[in-house]
C-alpha cells in the first residue's frame, strides 16, 4: 500500500492496522490441559480466539495484542504468556 | 490600484479578493481590525462568505479545519495567546495538508502580558508543518496572502501557511498600498480544487490514525512537501512578478550584499529600519549589507549559505528567544546553514515584547559583531538586572 497525503481513510481502512504488531507477550495454548470451557474466546477483547473442528481454541496472532486476559481467566491455566522475539 | 491605507486593512482586502468561501476568527489585538474588515464585508454583501463566529481559537481554526476538509477555500487570522490556544489543531491540519491560509499579526507571548510585537509566536509553531511568510511592508504582507493560496493548494504541496507581519508596526500603520483588482487576482489564483473533500456519497476520513508502521512516513512526506515548496514558491512568485510587477519568487532578499564584509539576516518590518541604518554606515564607509528571510519555513539554507559565502560575518536578529538554547531560532539556524565555513555568525535577541529597534542599534550590533560579541540579549537595561 501507498501512503495517503494527509491519512486520509476510505472507510475499511482500519483493516491495514494489524493489532497484532502490538503485541510484546505471545499466548500459546496447551491443549492437553484445555477443557474446552471457551472462557478464552468470550472473554477475548479483540474477538481474535477461534474454536477449531475438535473444540479446541487458538487465537489469530494477526490481531491478538498479547493483552493475557485469556491466560489470566483460564480455569485450567492452559495458555501461558511467552515474551516474543522479533 | 494604489491606495492609503491601514495593514489590516490591506489584508482584508487582499483576503477579500481571494474569495474565501469560509473565514472563521476570533478577534485578538493585534489582529483585530482584519476581522472585523473581513465580518464587514460579509455582511454587507462584498464577500460571499460563510464568517463563523466562535467561542475562542481552538474553535475557529477547528472550523476552518472541517470547511477545508469538506472543500472550501478557508482564511482565520491570530496571533500571540490565540495561535498557542490553536496549537493542537495547528499540528492537525498540518498533518491533515488543508491548505488553510492564516494571518499572523506577530505580538510577544505571555507572561508577563504583553500586546507588543515580537515575533514568537509564529516562530515557536516553526516545526507544525504550516509554511511561513514574513513581511518587511504592507504591500508584501498584502500580496504574500494571494502567494499563500496559490502555493497552499498546489496538489504537490498541500499545506496551510502563516503569512505573518508585525503587530502594530505593519498592522495599524498606513502606508501607500497597490491593490489589486478582482479580475486579476481571479486570473493569478484559479477556484480551490481539493484532491479529495468531505463529501456524504464518497465517504472518507481525514488525519486517521497511524500505527507506528506508519507514522514514520507520514511525517516524512510531511517534510519533503515543505522542501518542494521553495521550487512551488519560486514558480508562483515569478507568475505573481509577471502579471503584476512585484517578483517574490526569491525566498531571502538580499541589500548591498555584493561587497558586503558584515551581513545583518533579519526578517519582518524591521529590514526597513536596517536598511536606513546600512545606507548610512555605507555612507561613512562601512560595507555592511542585508540578508532579508522572507520564508522562514521551508527554511532556505542552501540559499542563505550561497548569499552569505563571501562575507566576513554575519549578525542574526531575533525578535524571538528560544529560552536555554543558545539565543533566538533564526541565529541557530542561519548558523547551521553556514555549518562549514569558518564564517562567524553571531546572534542578537533583541525587540522582545515591542522593545523599540532603531537605526542606532543596528549600527550597535554591527559594531559588536565585527569585535566578536554576540549571542545574546542586546539592549538590556543593566539597572533592572
Amino acid at each position: 500500500m501507498t501512503l495517503a497525503v494527509g491519512c486520509r481513510a476510505r472507510p475499511g481502512k482500519s483493516r491495514d492496522n494489524k493489532t497484532g504488531s502490538w503485541r510484546v507477550f505471545k499466548p500459546s495454548f496447551d491443549h492437553e490441559k484445555c477443557s474446552k470451557c471457551g472462557m478464552c474466546q468470550t472473554l477475548c477483547p479483540e474477538g481474535c480466539v477461534h474454536e477449531d473442528a475438535e473444540g479446541f481454541f487458538d487465537p489469530d496472532f494477526t490481531y491478538c495484542k498479547g493483552c493475557g486476559i485469556c491466560a489470566t481467566e483460564c480455569p485450567k491455566e492452559a495458555i501461558a504468556m511467552n515474551q516474543e522475539e522479533k | 490600484m494604489m491606495e492609503i491605507t491601514e495593514g489590516s486593512h490591506a489584508v482584508a482586502e487582499a483576503v477579500r479578493l481571494c474569495r474565501p468561501q469560509v473565514v472563521s476568527a476570533y478577534p485578538i489585538t493585534p489582529q483585530t481590525h482584519i476581522v472585523e474588515a473581513l465580518a464587514d464585508f460579509v455582511a454587507n454583501g462584498k464577500l460571499d462568505a460563510e464568517y463563523i463566529t466562535v467561542e475562542n481559537e481552538l474553535s475557529a481554526l477547528s472550523a476552518c479545519v472541517g470547511a477545508s476538509a469538506a472543500g472550501s477555500r478557508t482564511y482565520s487570522a491570530t496571533t500571540s495567546q490565540g495561535l498557542l490556544l490553536m496549537t493542537e489543531v495547528v499540528f492537525n491540519a498540518a498533518g491533515m495538508r488543508l491548505p488553510i491560509v492564516m494571518s499572523i499579526a506577530n505580538r510577544a507571548v505571555g507572561a508577563p502580558l504583553s500586546i507588543w510585537n515580537d515575533m514568537q509566536d509564529s516562530i515557536s509553531l516553526r516545526d507544525a508543518g504550516w509554511l511561513q511568510f514574513y513581511a518587511e511592508d504592507n504591500q508584501e504582507a498584502t500580496d504574500l496572502h494571494f502567494l499563500a493560496y496559490k502555493v497552499a493548494e498546489s496538489k504537490e504541496i498541500q499545506l496551510p501557511v502563516f503569512v505573518c507581519f508585525d503587530g502594530f508596526i505593519l498592522s495599524h500603520t498606513y502606508e501607500p498600498i497597490d491593490m489589486l483588482l478582482q479580475e486579476q487576482v481571479d486570473q493569478y489564483l484559479p477556484k480551490f480544487d481539493p484532491a479529495e473533500k468531505l463529501d456524504a456519497k464518497d465517504p472518507i476520513s481525514f488525519g486517521m490514525y497511524a500505527t507506528p508502521e506508519y507514522y514514520l512516513e507520514f511525517r516524512y512526506e510531511m517534510d519533503q512537501a515543505q522542501k518542494r515548496a521553495k521550487d512551488v514558491i519560486a514558480k508562483a512568485g515569478k507568475e505573481f512578478g509577471t502579471m503584476f510587477g512585484r517578483d517574490y519568487s526569491a525566498l531571502t532578499v538580499g541589500y548591498l550584499l555584493d561587497d558586503a564584509e558584515t551581513v545583518i539576516v533579519a526578517m519582518g518590518s524591521v529590514c526597513g529600519t536596517v536598511k536606513d541604518a546600512i545606507d548610512e554606515m555605507r555612507a561613512a564607509g562601512k560595507k555592511v549589507g542585508l540578508l532579508k528571510i522572507r520564508v522562514f519555513r521551508p527554511f532556505p539554507s542552501e540559499e542563505i549559505a550561497k548569499a552569505l559565502s563571501k562575507v566576513k560575518r554575519v549578525a542574526v536578529l531575533d525578535k524571538n528567544i528560544s529560552l536555554g538554547a543558545k539565543g533566538g531560532a533564526t541565529a541557530i539556524e542561519v548558523r547551521d546553514a553556514m555549518y562549514g565555513s569558518m564564517i562567524p555568525v553571531k546572534g542578537y535577541v533583541l525587540g522582545l515584547g515591542g522593545r523599540d529597534i532603531r537605526k542606532k542599534d543596528i549600527k550597535e550590533i554591527v559594531s559588536l559583531c565585527e569585535n566578536g560579541i554576540g549571542d545574546q540579549f542586546y539592549g538590556l537595561r543593566k539597572e533592572l538586572i
